[in-house]
């Protein structure tokens, strides 16, 4: 019932007018930064990569974003909850350390990504770093196939 | 110090620059004021039949730029008010026939004698924006309650900002307040929200624009008229009033009465 009620005002509230301003603020935070959605998803991708050489990382949990208080600043915030030594979490550890260098890897060879991958990144929430990594290791095998028949 | 340059930017085309120029033009005048608009959308000549001076023109701003001939000889004087008149842009040059340095000259030269120089830019970010940003002692920024406008607001905003120009001061134009309240059209408040500059205007939607248009008789001269109503209380703010912002809800009852009042009737 209550969830009923919630989710008539919620749409009574969402008017296109509502989405026109939340459309607004995404693509001015980009424009204002000169950094397109698509790159920026790609950053995240690499300081996570780099962070998870050194430390067992939550990526569930991980929250990179953009906040901006007025046309002229901007800030990144990064929240990145990590998990405490003890053995198993060490033994994760060096798993960890092999995907990231993959991924690093993957990152330089599939820079300019194709116009798909980067709608569906838009339409997403910023924090999947998970399901993006595995695209990128995907996207990787394929260049490498390619690389191994053109030698 | 002289007269004060104002310029009408917008980034997006169609918004509202031209209308909004020749409004305040009329609005001032109309207050006292000594004031020269100038048409700076070289190639796209508009002001002039907005303002309803297209058959009285004989030179225009690359005439006056180019030596051939006097400033006063290229101002138009309006047919109504003897201390407005207008400088009409060149229909068969284009933007790079003036030099931002050329308005300079020709601003400083202007504000001996007029109170307010308005300057109606041209849509986009190039040459011409920059011709008609470069004298402005202040910019008014027209957009529309729409989402590509804003946009465009933004970026204009920016550039103005960089060259030591801003804030600037937001004219909202063609606002449906009937659509804003069923929230399918982005509120004055949002735009504030999402570009953070004043606002100094807030026009309604309204066809008497189009009638105005039509006619050369532009709309704040129609006393029937909200947009025309705003526009006046723009000016009012430029030159430094306090008028509170006009309630655009639909409803003619209160409406007719105030304009039946305005008019003495
Ligand atoms: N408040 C308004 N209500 C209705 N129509 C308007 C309003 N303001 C502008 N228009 C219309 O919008 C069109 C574009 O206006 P214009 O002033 O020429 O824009 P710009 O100079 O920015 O290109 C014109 O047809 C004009 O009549
Ligand atoms: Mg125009």
């Amino acid at each position: 019932m209550s969830n009923l009620l919630s989710r008539l005002l919620g749409r009574t509230r969402k008017g296109s007018g509502a989405t026109a301003k939340d459309r607004l603020r995404f693509v001015l935070q980009h424009d204002r930064i000169n950094l397109p959605p698509e790159r920026m998803e790609e950053m995240k991708r690499e300081i996570l990569a780099v962070i998870v050489k050194y430390l067992v990382v939550d990526q569930d949990r991980v929250e990179i974003d953009l906040e901006q208080r007025d046309r002229t600043h901007s800030k990144l915030t990064a929240e990145i909850p990590v998990a405490i030594h003890t053995p198993t979490a060490a033994k994760k550890a060096v798993e960890n350390t092999v995907a990231a260098a993959d991924s690093a890897g993957a990152n330089g060879a599939n820079n300019g990504a194709d116009a798909d991958s980067a709608e569906a990144e838009a339409d997403s929430k910023p924090d999947e770093a998970e399901p993006a990594k595995d695209e990128k290791t995907d996207a990787r095998g394929d260049d490498q196939e390619e690389a191994d028949q053109k030698s | 110090m002289g007269g004060k340059v104002v310029t009408i930017s917008s980034g997006k085309g169609g918004v509202g620059k031209t209308t909004a120029t020749a409004n305040l033009g009329i609005s001032l005048a109309s207050l006292g004021k000594k004031v020269v608009v100038i048409d700076a959308d070289i190639g796209l000549r508009n002001l002039d039949v907005i303002m309803g001076l297209e058959n009285r023109i004989v030179y225009d701003l690359v005439d006056i730029v180019e030596g051939r001939s006097k400033l006063r000889q290229a101002m138009i004087k309006h047919k109504k008010f003897d201390d407005l008149f207008l400088i009409p842009a060149a229909q068969t040059r284009d933007k790079m026939a003036v030099s931002p340095e050329d308005m300079v000259k020709l601003t400083d030269e202007l504000r001996e004698d007029f109170d307010y120089v308005l300057i109606d830019s041209p849509a986009g970010i190039e040459r011409g924006f920059r011709n008609a940003l470069e004298p402005a002692d202040e910019v008014l920024i027209v957009t529309n309650p729409e989402v590509s406008a804003v946009r465009d607001a933004d970026r204009i905003i920016g550039l103005i900002e960089a060259a030591d120009k801003g804030p600037g001061k937001l004219i909202i134009n063609r606002l449906k307040s009937d659509m804003v309240k069923k929230g399918e059209m982005l509120s004055s408040e949002d735009v504030f929200d999402i570009l953070g500059l004043a606002i100094i205007g807030i026009i309604p939607e309204d066809e008497l624009v189009l009638s105005a248009s039509n006619s050369g008789v532009p709309v704040t001269l129609n006393m029937q008229s909200k947009a025309g109503m705003a526009f006046n209380n723009v000016a009012r703010r430029v030159i430094g009033e306090d008028v509170p912002f006009m309630n655009l809800d639909e409803n003619p009852g209160i409406f007719q009465r105030l304009v039946g009042l305005l008019n003495g009737r």
